[in-house]
């Protein structure tokens, strides 16, 4: 009886606080920011935060003349607890829009409740196969890139070698195997052996590279983000095999080459991963956004920054297109499928599934006139590249 | 494609990481089998014996200082840690140690993040460390070599205490018979302080050893206490012979398991199946083969306690 | 300890969790809503962990296991468009049911400290599958499309009615664990944990009585794991990661081991200090930490017989 009473008054209070009608512009923009700022994977968060700072700062901290704060919640890399910040930040916060998101678990967990909320989701990293495809949303977009594509790319490029045998290396869980099914697409070589090792716990690779030894490759592909990098690496160089090339795919980036160099790691210089973005990437936002990023920071800003600021410039280049009427929902849509904002990458458009057909490059690692590690372009490998897995995806392309 | 040279190195990398999880296991089983005592936060040790070897190497730019003075450092704590917070725990039940080392856990994981920051640290090697020796076509990282070496004169002198010495006959008769030992008339609790730095100092010696081997990270800890947990387990509490025993196999086949179970699954799966199956199994083999052993063994290989 | 104040700290708790949608709606904030839920939830699984724990001595480390398998039987339903709450709630307390048969019958071989490293070894294969299960998301997991469909009788995917669902769940399995160890079987669990040799000599199957608890344990998580993927709307292997099993143990601890209401005081303490510490500071585990070994120094019988033995003291 009393829990059928309570419900009542629920559902009385629910008529009286009904939300009426939003004032036509808005007082102040609110955007919620879920990373990951505790733990190893914090020095990634800490990355998109102070490229979002660089953002603010040259947006003059205003979108369309409106104030507009960034709010960041600590998702810890647990889905659930990704998933509760993100209702903290709809339901508590009431933010306008949502942005950020490093993992594909963290961002599925949370997708259904952004995509409940009526609020735009700007996915920063996370490039999961559903989110292209089958769970494709019209108020999802992405800043980044599909998984897939960038392993694509460097099946591409050992092709144009002329690499005939590759050895593959990589950890056992979702985005490890799409990784290692990207480059599989693309390499019309033979794949002499691959290992799939145990994530996150395994940092000894004692026996994969024995056996990549054996094997004898002219290449080895490895992808190991975050803390496996350095051991990787390291233990490459210690099992001698100086020889073999190695080629990486969000393994050697801004973040892990400070580190890589710390260590002396020589036999990272000289090596080659593919990225939509490096530092060196000469477009004039670019340009200007790593410049002020390593004034301010004394640091090269990496691929997630970029991909972090590109979120917010294309939430004020929406919010200034409908003059910050924010109930406008279509309109800012429309804007952000023009792709029309000052992005790092310079021109590109959006697939059907709102994610970017943009370039590819082949990157170096080299040293800058300081002596610091970044890495450099060697050349254009995919030219305006779409993913596969925009065919699964039911929003057809009208613009 | 079955290689002799391969499966020789793959006994190689098998022992080294065997012996690195002997330095753990060494320490971790006296503690639990003399004091009764389940101390998850042995693992705090080691990271916290890794972050200290690699700061004194990036200040001085010698590892082996590094190693030198990381060891007596956290001895020290290891000890205080003993005799201020452990001691009232040794009459409760198992489960109030967990929760109290667990939240020793969470306090040095963050106390490591105040302090060194998310990154984790990196140690660079000296010279003479870096390259690799030839021996039969194949070439072992030297490094590893001195981490084997290591833990064998360890192994060694860890034997001749326990075996030769007074103090190593009180350890295994406080490990068989606890209640024996303090009806004689020793002083137990000296013997609790000793066996507690000992293992704090190994635990020590292990994280500044693999620090430049794996990455030296907060987390770092609670990763390999559970397989130390899983050797200490097989092995039979309170058993130095046993952990080794159980880390030798631990090590082995975890080795053995991610060089070769692939290949074996292919040889009756499609290549499909066995890709998938392979890596899987591989990840579960060491609590595979704990649930085995304890299944027909529920002491353990080398059960310590008597009564 | 008090009997009577335990009883009233009960009852004040359940009448603010019965006050929380109201709260929420009056505020707008359905945070709460969310927040409250995920602890009466993981109530239910440190409620049945002090089964076999607090009233059987088996400290299991792999009881999320339980809570995952629940919860994976319910993603896998609905992935395979069979989204009816009629099918997948029994199947999955049944098919935990099994799970717990089996590795109960491996793990209860052993005792003492191999009883618990035996379930976590267990539980971190469960754990390992999850990952390599491929078709269902592998560690990236699986979005549930659809909450449990139970047809007109009641409709979930209301936020407030899988509330008040999980809030009538939660007093249910409470009054089920009541009836349980005040049962004969009760008592004989209780026996053999303080005398299994007395109790194997008087002539009972001690091995039997524990199995059983071990299942219905088993069951009861796995209810919590149903109710858990309606909850999150979504299914992962983390679920059943040893430190979540942790999480449980030390919520039954922190409330108050082998009592009866103690597992949900402390479910709800754990979710509340996690929430209002890391509010306070990004370095909320430096304090988190030693409050767990304070609690484990200073309130012995967790926080429940801490102030209920307190409030008798006072009166």
């Amino acid at each position: 009886m009393k829990k059928i009473l309570v419900y009542g008054i629920s559902a009385l209070a629910l008529c009286f606080t009904a939300p009426y009608a939003i004032a036509a512009k808005a007082k102040k923009i609110k955007i919620g920011f879920v990373t990951t700022l505790s733990g190893g994977a914090g020095v990634i968060g800490k990355d998109m935060r102070q490229s979002v700072e660089i953002a603010l700062d040259h947006l003059g901290k205003k979108m369309g003349g409106i104030p507009v704060e960034v709010l960041f919640e600590d998702d810890q890399v647990k889905p659930e607890v990704g998933k509760q910040k993100t209702e903290k930040l709809l339901n508590k916060d009431k933010v306008d829009f949502l942005s950020g998101f490093i993992w594909s678990h963290v961002l599925l967990a949370s997708r259904n409740s952004a995509v409940k909320s009526g609020k735009f989701l700007i996915v920063s990293n996370a490039g999961t196969s559903k989110i292209a495809g089958r769970l494709c949303h019209k108020n999802i977009f992405s800043t980044s890139w599909q998984n897939d594509q960038v392993p694509m790319a460097l099946g591409e490029v050992l092709n144009k070698r002329g690499v005939k045998s590759l050895y593959i290396v990589a950890p056992n869980y979702a985005a490890g195997r799409d990784m290692v099914a990207g480059v599989e697409r693309t390499f019309k070589g033979k794949v002499l052996g691959k290992d799939l090792t145990k994530w996150p716990t395994q940092l000894d690779f004692s026996a994969e590279l024995a056996k990549a030894r054996a094997a004898n490759p002219e290449g080895v592909f490895i992808f190991y983000p975050g803390r496996a990098t350095n051991a990787f690496f390291r233990q490459y160089a210690q099992a001698g095999m100086t020889k073999t090339p190695l080629y990486s795919v969000f393994s050697v980036d801004s973040l892990s080459l400070p580190k890589l160099q710390q260590a002396k790691l020589q036999n990272v210089l000289g090596t080659y991963s593919t990225q939509f973005w490096s530092p060196d990437l000469d477009t004039p936002v670019n340009k200007k956004f790593v410049e002020d990023y390593r004034t301010k920071f004394n640091a090269y800003p990496s691929h997630y920054g970029a991909q972090s600021y590109d979120s917010i410039m294309m939430i004020a280049d929406a919010v200034k297109a409908v003059g910050g009427d924010l109930s406008k929902m279509d309109a800012m849509r429309d804007q952000m499928r023009k792709a029309s904002y000052p992005s790092v990458r310079g021109d590109f458009s959006y697939g059907n599934n709102h994610f970017p057909i943009q370039d590819f490059y082949l990157r170096e690692v080299i040293k800058d006139s300081n002596g610091n590690w970044t890495t450099k372009i060697v050349q254009k490998v995919y030219e305006n590249h779409q993913d596969v897995y925009a065919k699964k995806c039911k929003m057809k392309k009208s613009w | 494609m079955f290689d002799p040279n391969l499966l020789f190195e793959q006994f190689f990398n098998g022992l080294q990481l065997g012996l690195l999880l002997f330095l753990l296991a060494a320490g971790l089983t006296l503690v639990f089998g003399i004091m009764d005592m389940m101390n998850l936060a042995h693992g705090s040790l080691y990271m916290l014996g890794a972050y200290v070897a690699a700061q004194i190497t990036l200040w001085t730019g010698s590892f082996v200082l590094g190693v030198a003075v990381s060891l007596p450092v956290i001895l020290l704590l290891g000890v205080c840690l003993e005799a201020g917070l452990l001691r009232p725990l040794y009459a409760r039940g198992h489960l109030d140690q967990v929760l109290a080392t667990f939240g020793m856990i969470l306090f040095f994981n963050e106390f490591v993040r105040l302090v060194w920051g998310p990154e984790g640290i990196e140690v660079p090697l000296p010279d003479f460390l870096k390259g690799n020796i030839v021996i039969f076509d194949i070439p072992l990282p030297n490094y590893r070599l001195v981490v084997i070496g290591v833990g064998l004169i360890v192994a060694l002198m860890m034997y001749l205490l326990v075996t030769r010495t007074r103090t190593g006959m009180l350890i295994r008769a406080g490990a068989s018979n606890r209640d024996m030992v303090q009806a004689l008339g020793i002083d137990i609790n000296r013997v609790f302080t000793l066996v507690f730095g000992i293992g704090a100092a190994l635990a020590a010696l292990a994280g500044a050893l693999a620090g430049p081997i794996l990455a030296v990270t907060i987390g770092m800890g609670e990763n390999i206490l559970i397989q130390v947990l899983v050797v200490i387990v097989i092995g039979g509490i309170g058993s130095i012979r046993g952990a080794f025993v159980g880390a030798m196999l631990i090590g082995i086949i975890d080795i053995l398991g991610r060089s070769f179970l692939d290949t074996f699954f292919k040889l009756f799966l499609p290549v499909n199946a066995a890709e998938t199956a392979g890596p899987a199994v591989a990840s579960m083999l060491i609590y595979i083969l704990m649930a085995a052993v304890l299944f027909f063994k529920p002491q353990g290989l080398f059960p310590a306690k008597t009564g | 300890m008090g009997n009577r104040a335990q009883i009233l700290i009960v009852g004040t708790i359940f009448l603010g969790l019965a006050l929380v949608p109201l709260f929420a709606e009056l505020t707008q904030t359905p945070f709460y809503l969310d927040l409250a839920r995920r602890m009466m939830i993981l109530a239910i699984g440190a409620l049945s962990l002090n089964l076999i724990m607090g009233y059987g001595g088996l400290i299991s480390f792999g009881h999320a296991a339980y809570i995952g398998i629940g919860a994976y039987t319910v993603g896998i339903c609905a992935e395979h468009e069979l989204v009816s709450g009629f099918i997948q709630w029994p199947l999955a307390i049944l098919v935990s049911g099994v799970f717990a048969i089996i590795f109960g019958l491996i793990s209860l071989r052993t005792r003492g400290v191999y009883f618990i490293m035996i379930t976590l070894a267990l539980a971190q294969m469960m754990y390992f599958l999850g990952v390599s299960l491929d078709r269902y998301g592998g560690d990236d997991g699986l979005p549930l499309i659809e909450r449990s469909n139970f047809g007109a009788l009641v409709d979930i995917s209301n936020n407030v009615t899988l509330y008040f669902i999980v809030l009538g769940a939660l007093v249910l399995s409470l009054f089920f664990c009541k009836r349980l160890i005040n049962s004969r079987f009760g008592m004989v669990l209780q026996g053999t944990r303080s005398n299994e040799t007395r109790m194997k000599t008087i002539g009972f199957p001690t091995l039997r009585y524990q199995l059983t608890a071990f299942v219905i344990a088993g069951m009861m998580a796995g209810f919590a794991g149903a109710l858990l993927a309606n909850h999150t709307d979504f299914i992962n292997p983390d679920m059943m990661h040893w430190t979540r099993s942790g999480d449980l143990i030390i919520m039954v601890l922190l409330g108050g081991m082998g009592s009866l209401a103690g597992p949900v005081v402390g479910a709800l303490a754990f979710i509340l200090l996690e929430e209002l510490l890391s509010g306070v500071t990004e370095y909320w585990q430096l304090i988190f930490g030693p409050f767990l070994i304070l609690v484990v120094l200073f309130a012995r019988g967790g926080l429940l017989g801490f102030f209920a033995d307190k409030e008798q003291r006072d009166g």
